[in-house]
């Protein structure tokens, strides 16, 4: 008896990755925020009309992955460089990937700025609370007593203050169109990261300024912890600390349906 | 177009909107501060980008990845800014992109002053940030010039992608001369095969500094000296001054160079056979050229606003062969035209030493001056 099954593809790689093997650690989460962007980018169609920042960091080399024309920025400057671009080809869509060291230590100024100037531009913040590339040192979020290679007794926040919530601060800048943040610690949560990560492009599209989503990701080596343990840390630690909220939504978004 | 009387750092910046600029970037810091101003007023009336950036080290930034898009862009500054420029430059080097620097530069080290200087000479010409790289550097010694190099600024970096900085100094951006402006350049977007403009239809194009890989770095570095070589091969620039039958040659650039004309005016009136070597690019430098007037010439004097920067590069070229002789004022003070017509006279009188370090006597002499 034939019983034929009609194919039902229900998984491939997105036409904006490239064919290069992964270099991200086992169960580093890296991979599913590159994946995420590449099938919105691929949803909306932006392949061929979409330019990366890449930060210095883990995801130094994000533009191996990516099918997109891309650039490789100094350590913290993607928002200015993307700003260059973006003020030059203002049709195009640009976007910037930097990590919690890039991004809130190192490149402050130069995010805070974007946002201030509604620079009409997407940032995909991976906040994973240490840095990775150099080997698992304190980050700015770093959480309080949380032990990394340069706090080896846990973060004294008597002496390193606190951690910074990026979120929040960039959601008090007049020019944000979409600050929000999202966890990618299990699969609803990632299905969340995906919307929110669609709707910041949609926020670019429309010309409502500068968007923003962070996403609270594991870091199993620098940790020292299994890639299972790392997501379950993220849900128990990091979250309480880095609420998951929409901290900023332009009012232009709200009827828009993804 | 009929001469105007025009303020430098506006003239500068009217010949970079001449010469195409697509895109400014900057940061407000005096003396140059009037560029950014005209820019502001200017680009966006002609439809072009203006952007006053949160900092010197944004604006480079932003300046890098308006590059990547292979516009005409530029940026400008004074000495202080463009230290926290030195990493953006560096990158740019990295990635091989057109860019244009002014440099108007003012009395340091720290926050110094706001008045004229050559004290940036080392950091544009032999680093400044890290890495191997060279910049093209020019250096006007008047208004007309300061246009004229801002305009072959933006053509030499487009065609050897590379930075190039039109290095002016406080008086050259503050001072007003009669001076003509060129016509206004259509504004074309350059054609790149390597531009990040979005990967429609064609294979996706990166632009990084990165090369994990040590072979492939070398390589990087390999072609980098490869392209400076054909620009010192080429784009050597300088103007001479009475130096058919020189004994003694004055050498000096920008502001310091034209004082040391009328000095040296003033000497050949007195009938001292001296001359003038005035480097316009001082990178790449006319080494051989000055090489060559050492068959001729007793002594070099060099001159400049700073503790002799060039003056080490003056000394390689002659080697041990002639005297070479300093004379400079720092901090912002521009020597007058009779401080360099007393050295000229003395250069000429004295019995000179070779072997020695010119900086000893120079301070000497220097200290009897101001006290």
């Amino acid at each position: 008896m034939d019983t034929a099954v009609p194919v039902q593809v229900v998984y491939q790689r997105p036409e904006s990755f490239t064919d290069t093997p992964t270099k991200y650690c086992p169960g580093c989460t890296h991979g599913v925020a590159h994946r995420l962007v590449a099938e919105v980018i691929d949803e909306m169609g932006l392949r061929e009309t979409t330019i990366g920042v890449a930060p210095v960091g883990c995801s130094v080399y994000a533009y191996n992955y990516f099918d997109l024309d891309f650039v490789e920025a100094a350590h913290g400057r993607a928002p200015a460089m993307a700003t260059g671009i973006k003020r030059l080809l203002p049709n195009r869509t640009v976007f910037t990937y930097q990590g919690d060291g890039d991004l809130a230590s190192i490149g402050m100024a130069e995010i805070m700025h974007a946002a201030g100037r509604g620079e009409n531009i997407t940032v995909i913040f991976i906040n994973n609370a240490i840095y990775g590339m150099t080997g698992g040192q304190m980050a700015p979020t770093t959480l309080p007593g949380q032990k990394t290679t340069s706090s080896p007794n846990g973060r004294d926040v008597e002496i390193a203050g606190f951690p910074i919530r990026m979120a929040e601060a960039l959601s008090t800048m007049e020019g944000a169109g979409y600050i929000v943040r999202r966890s990618l610690h299990d699969p609803k949560n990632i299905r969340l990261a995906k919307k929110a990560i669609r709707m910041a492009f949609e926020t670019q599209k429309r010309g409502l300024g500068f968007s923003m989503v962070e996403l609270l990701s594991s870091c199993p080596t620098n940790w020292g912890v299994t890639p299972k343990d790392a997501l379950k840390w993220i849900e128990d630690h990091m979250v309480p600390v880095y609420p998951l909220n929409d901290f900023k939504i332009s009012p232009e978004l709200a009827g828009i349906k993804v | 177009m009929p001469r105007e009387l025009l303020e430098g750092n506006l003239a500068m910046a009217e010949a970079a909107i001449r010469a195409g600029c697509q895109a400014y970037f900057g940061y407000p810091i005096t003396p140059q501060t009037e560029v950014l101003e005209w820019m502001s007023k200017r680009m966006p009336e002609l439809g072009r980008v203006f952007l006053q950036a949160e900092s010197e080290v944004a604006a480079i930034n932003m300046v890098y990845g308006a590059a990547c898009t292979g516009a005409r862009v530029m940026s400008s500054s004074s000495s202080p800014g463009v230290s926290l420029m030195m990493e953006g430059l560096s990158y740019i080097h990295g990635t091989q992109l057109p860019v244009v620097l002014i440099d108007v530069m003012r009395g340091g080290p720290g926050l110094g002053n706001i008045a004229p200087a050559q004290s940036d000479y080392n950091q544009i010409v032999h680093g400044g940030g890290h890495g191997d790289y060279h910049n093209i550097v020019l250096t006007p010694s008047s208004v007309q010039e300061a246009i004229d190099l801002t305009v072959l600024a933006f053509d030499l970096a487009q065609k050897y992608c590379t930075v190039a900085v039109v290095m002016a100094d406080g008086s050259i951006g503050q001072m007003m001369e009669p001076a003509e402006l060129p016509p206004m350049r259509p504004v074309e977007f350059p054609q790149y095969d390597w531009a990040t403009t979005g990967a429609v239809g064609r294979e996706r194009r990166i632009l990084t500094s990165i090369y994990l890989n040590p072979p492939e770095e070398e390589a990087i570095n390999i072609k980098l000296l490869e392209n400076w070589n054909r620009i010192e091969q080429n784009e050597i620039r300088y103007r001479e001054y009475y130096l058919d039958d020189a004994e003694i040659v004055v050498v000096g650039f920008g502001t310091a160079g034209r004082v040391a004309l009328s000095a040296v005016r003033t000497a050949r009136a007195e009938g001292i056979p001296v001359g003038l070597l005035r480097p316009v690019t001082v990178n790449p430098f006319p080494t051989q050229q000055i090489r060559e007037l050492t068959k001729t010439a007793k002594a070099f004097l060099v001159t400049e606003m700073n503790t002799g920067q060039m003056l080490d590069d003056v000394q390689r070229a002659v080697g041990r062969q002639v005297p070479v002789e300093f004379y400079g004022r720092m901090g912002g003070i521009v020597p007058f035209p009779d401080e360099i017509l007393a050295e000229i006279r003395r250069v000429a009188k004295e019995p000179l030493q070779l072997d020695t370090n010119p900086r000893y006597s120079w301070l000497e002499r220097l200290n009897l001056i101001r006290n």
